[in-house]
């Protein structure tokens, strides 16, 4: 066996750059579900995100254009999904399930044109000589602006649930929305604003995927990764600070599984390749058994609201 | 119960047939069976590909349906029993797992020909048709192993299947052949298509010392990978790639189907289409090189051709002793060439391969 | 003046019923239907597609069309058959909010579990191999489901992330297990396993020619009609309906959580576990890469479709094959892209979830108040 050609350094340094779509997708879905809100459905957002980015991206020259575009397309789409579920009270779950099925289908329909296109560059911004420091350059300093916003909204998620009005106020709407419309928090309009943040949150997420991480189209190209994202919010026991641990742990382990294999280590592969699920699900069982995580999940998730008076 | 099943199967088929030919109006109908959707920019892209060749060369003549990401299975054979039914005269099934359904459904329609890709069983209206990827591979490893200093060569794998491990062993060989140190590192990615995945196992490769990058999944997330690395080698996969040449892309393996595509229409236009196996390789076109950037030196891209077209013209096969397998044991004696049927279901690691076949 | 306007017209309101509406509930669908289809066509004109065409070839062609029908209404039957047969299995757990997101794991795994037993009595033909096969499949999908069941009842481990994990792990056994143990050794190295579906003691055909009717699809209609006595006049319908509805007053009730849990997840495990069993000796015919096509999945929006209720279960998959039948007949006969397909999909099941707001509430223009 030879961990040897094994660069810990650059391992985690890439596992920051492979967890930044799920981070991203994570949180805006952390932020829908602490107002009370399941949407299973940050596949589809994501998709049209990753082909919104790609298309405007492509057009206009600017990938900043491009993941504006992302998010605003991954935007109105969600809100097909607010309408629905908060507008006309149906089922979340398969709502969700729909927007995903949705999401893919106008996505490939968009990207037709696109295909064997290759989009404008996303460089890692230039801090100096900071780039080029042992062990700290290329974990902090070497990456592009979207992994930086990305640990950013990170911080800002956290500190806005747990130490602003409105975060106070989201919360109160995920943890009993009859009591929160008693006190005359406008429950549906919140919700709406949380479900379109998440939308564009997975939007982001996408167009990293198909701007910077890949970086090309094709139909699909998602291959999974909302469903993860979904995995990564329950993991992360409804905490910002959890989502990126999970993130990056589920994002390590996939990177790692792939280098142990380039390092030649003897170990079959196909365990290799379900190992980043195994792991996820053992440290989940250890988690849950703590009480404290248990009782994160908002009390009031996934359940409809009607206001009757 | 069972015979009651077969006798009405057949009745039923009978009565399919029947509807079938209700349908011609003169124009021959090809169709199409897809696994992947057109804009997969790979493996259907280029069959895709092969389908508007064929309607360029014969306009009016014919007309063409296809069906995209159709599941392997029972909704691959509904989906060729309906072509079937709308009066398709040719149809072909371009992925391996479609297999037991098109001779199922060729059991059921007679009189309308099947054209599997890259399977085995063959009927009298089934024929099969593959390309001879590991021709291209002999190429590619040919310059891989010139270009690369750190003799390292990484090689992104989808399932550990024949057609994959005969593509390691034949860029290995030829590599080995013009630089005995190289060593390859080969990654499972257990995909056909997950582009971000690809992605990761190519930094994971580039990062542990490889400099030039083989690829048998079909995206161009390794592409970009090498591009943002910098002084990393990629060649292209099914289709060109030609947008990341002339680095780190310098060359390309091309599925090029429409040569066959035109040709078997035209026998089943003419009426002298024959069931029949088809394994073709860089000769008649069906595996074709991609142009060789500058990138690559001069005497390389010289020696490269020239390989390219001794095996085109039969004088050389990828494939020739002494060669031993991984496990030292003797298979082709010197200047023995590899039979077909071991290279169709080829399952193991030629000698000096590190690294154990998954499974 | 959108304000005026608004003012004007009074501001649209809902009311809750009292009772959910019959007619409404029979009604909603059909109306879903007819907005897809004009949603739909539009979309399909915008991409040059003849809607009316299209929609016909979706919705009538494989139901009645001389051509295609005599063939594509039993395939209505294959298609639907796992769908229904999942769907059921999910919806006590769904009912009882016990969240069973994998079942494409437990399908997958059912039917590896009973291709295995089925290919190691290979070439033993005795009437003893499919039930054993049966058996098998229903074991492993059991089984699969039971790692979140267990882990939620005792670890109170979140069993929606769990059973989604297990998915992806059973993806991976299954292209493991395809080409290493259970591939087929005169296969010439190829993937994939030995044809269940072309040896006599495994297989499972059409039973009645020209019906569609495999043992799949009979163990479907079975479920339904067992689900629907269950939950009409079984203690255990009752616990899951008050467990959904009022969890306290279903401890109260004496209703075991841990053991609900179980029992809906053994449930849904195990009839995901047939369904795959009975697809891999029937119409998909073997163990391959990628032999898992969805339908786990498929069956969660079939169950809300339904309400999940039997008959509800029922119709909602027979209409999800026909659109998955038809959109495929547009897609090859008028051109039309798959993705367009898939929109078109989810449109419909937009509309379906969206029209079944006036089964339970009533919309009432209130006047509005015009501010002094």
């Amino acid at each position: 066996m030879n961990f040897g050609s094994i660069d810990p350094v650059l391992l985690i340094a890439s596992l920051m750059v492979a967890a930044t779509p799920i981070v991203l997708a994570a949180l805006g879905e952390l932020v829908v579900e602490k107002s009370g809100v399941l949407n299973l459905g940050v596949e589809g957002m994501m998709i049209t995100g990753a082909i919104c980015g790609f298309a405007v991206a492509t057009e206009t020259g600017s990938p900043l254009a491009g993941f504006a575009a992302a998010a605003l397309g991954a935007m109105l789409l969600s809100l097909v999904f607010g309408l629905l579920t908060q507008v006309m009270l149906s089922n979340q779950v398969a709502t969700g399930l729909a927007l995903t099925l949705f999401g893919l289908g106008i996505s490939a329909l968009i990207g037709q044109d696109y295909i064997g296109v290759k989009p404008p560059r996303t460089q890692p911004i230039d801090f100096g000589g900071l780039g080029d420091l042992p062990l700290l350059g290329p974990v902090l300093f070497n990456h592009d602006w979207v992994v930086y916003l990305s640990l950013f909204m990170v911080f800002a998620t956290g500190f806005f649930l747990n130490r602003t009005r409105a975060g106070l106020v989201l919360r109160a709407c995920g943890e009993n929305h009859d009591a929160a419309h008693a006190i005359g928090i406008k429950v549906v309009r919140i919700r709406l604003a949380a479900i379109a943040f998440g939308g564009a949150c997975a939007g982001l997420g996408g167009a990293y995927l198909s701007l910077v991480r890949v970086p090309q189209w094709t139909e699909g190209m998602t291959a999974g990764a909302g469903w993860i994202a979904l995995a990564i919010v329950v993991f992360g026991a409804w905490r910002a600070g959890g989502v990126l641990l999970g993130a990056y742990l589920f994002g390590g382990m996939t990177v790692l599984q792939l280098n142990l294999q380039a390092a030649g280590v003897a170990l079959p592969v196909e365990y290799l390749s379900m190992s980043p699920y195994l792991i996820t699900i053992a440290v989940l069982v250890v988690m849950s058994a703590r009480r404290r995580t248990r009782l994160a999940a908002p009390a009031a998730l996934g359940r409809v609201f009607h206001a009757s008076s | 119960m069972l015979r009651r099943t077969f006798l009405g199967a057949t009745a039923l088929a009978l009565g399919l047939a029947a509807a079938a030919h209700a349908q011609d109006d003169g124009k021959t109908k090809v169709g199409f069976v897809f696994v992947g959707p057109v804009g997969d920019g790979g493996w259907t892209f280029e069959h895709n590909k092969g389908r508007l060749a064929l309607e360029e060369e014969f306009g009016d003549k014919i007309e063409t349906v296809y069906k995209e990401s159709v599941p392997e299975g029972a909704d691959a054979e509904r989906v060729m029993t309906q072509m079937a039914l709308s009066g398709a005269d040719l149809i072909f099934s371009t992925s391996f797992g479609y297999m037991d359904p098109t001779i199922n459904v060729a059991k059921k329609f007679p009189d309308v020909k099947f054209e599997h890709a890259t399977g085995y069983k063959r009927a009298d209206n089934v024929s099969t048709y593959s390309a001879r990827f590991y021709e291209g591979r002999a190429v590619q490893g040919l310059i891989a192993g010139h270009l690369t200093q750190s003799n390292k060569i990484g090689y992104i794998a989808s399932f550990p299947i024949p057609e994959v491990i005969r593509g390691i062993n034949a860029a290995y060989l030829a590599a080995r052949e013009v630089n005995p140190e190289v060593e390859f590192n080969i990654v499972w990615a257990f995909t056909w298509f997950d582009p971000a995945k690809e992605a990761d196992a190519a930094k994971a490769l580039i990062e542990q010392g490889a400099d030039v990058i083989l690829q048998h999944t079909d995206s161009t997330a390794p592409q970009a990978a090498a591009e943002a690395a910098g002084d990393v080698y990629t060649f292209g996969q099914a289709s060109d790639m030609a947008e990341y040449a002339p680095m780190p892309r310098v060359s390309s393996i091309i599925d090029n189907w429409a040569p066959y595509y035109i040709e078997r229409t035209r026998a089943v236009m003419d009426g002298t289409w024959e069931s029949q196996d088809t394994w073709d390789g860089i000769a008649p076109g069906m595996v074709e090189i991609g142009e060789i950037s500058d990138a690559v030196p001069p005497e390389v891209k010289e020696k490269a051709l020239a390989l390219k077209e001794a095996i085109a013209a039969g004088e050389a096969h990828p494939f020739t002793g002494p060669i031993n397998k991984q496990d030292g044991s003797a298979w082709l004696a010197e200047g023995e060439t590899a039979d077909d049927g071991t290279l169709a279901g080829m399952d193991f690691y030629v000698e000096g391969l590190k690294g154990e076949i998954p499974n | 003046m959108p304000g005026r306007a608004a003012g004007m017209c009074g501001m649209i309101a809902l009311e809750k019923r009292p009772q959910p509406s019959r007619l409404w509930a029979l009604a909603t669908p059909l109306l879903a239907v007819l907005l897809t289809m004009i949603a739909g066509g539009l979309l399909f004109a915008l991409l040059g597609k003849d809607p009316f065409a299209a929609i016909r070839t979706i919705f009538w062609d494989p139901l009645f069309d001389p051509q295609f029908s005599g063939y594509s209404r039993p395939q209505l039957l294959v298609k639907a058959g796992p769908l229904i047969l999942i769907a059921i299995g999910l919806s006590f757990g769904f009912r009882a909010g016990v969240w069973n997101i994998g079942a494409e794991g437990q399908y997958i795994v059912g039917a590896l579990s009973g291709a295995a037993v089925g290919l190691a009595l290979y070439p033993y033909d005795g009437w003893i191999v499919f039930p054993a096969m049966v058996l098998a499949g229903l074991a492993g999908g059991i089984a699969w489901a039971m790692i979140p069941a267990i882990l939620r009842a005792y670890f109170k481990t979140n069993e929606i992330l769990v059973s989604l994990l297990l998915v992806y792990v059973a993806e991976n056994l299954l292209a493991s297990m395809a080409v290493g143990p259970l591939r087929n050794p005169e296969g010439g190295g190829f993937p994939g396993s030995r044809n269940l579906a072309q040896w006599s003691g495994s297989a499972n055909p059409e039973l009645i020619a020209g019906t569609g009717m495999h043992w799949g699809v009979v163990a479907a209609f079975i479920a339904v009609i067992a689900a629907y006595v269950l939950l009409a006049r079984h203690m255990f319908g009752f616990h899951v309906r008050l467990a959904g509805q009022a969890p306290r007053a279903a401890g109260f009730a004496g209703v075991d959580p841990a053991r609900l849990i179980i029992l809906c997840l053994g449930i849904s495990g195990g009839l995901a576990g047939l369904a795959g069993l009975f697809e891999v000796t029937g119409p998909a015919g073997q163990i391959g890469i990628d032999f898992n096509v969805g339908y786990g999945f498929t069956a969660i929006i079939v169950a809300f479709l339904g309400r999940l209720n039997p008959i509800g279960i029922l119709l909602a998959g027979l209409l999800m094959a026909l659109t998955y039948i038809g959109g495929e007949l547009a897609s090859f006969m008028l051109d039309i892209p798959m993705a367009a397909i898939q929109a078109f999909q989810g449109m419909l099941l937009f509309f379906l979830l969206a029209v079944d707001l006036l089964v339970n509430f009533r919309i009432r223009i209130k006047r509005r108040e015009i501010a002094p």
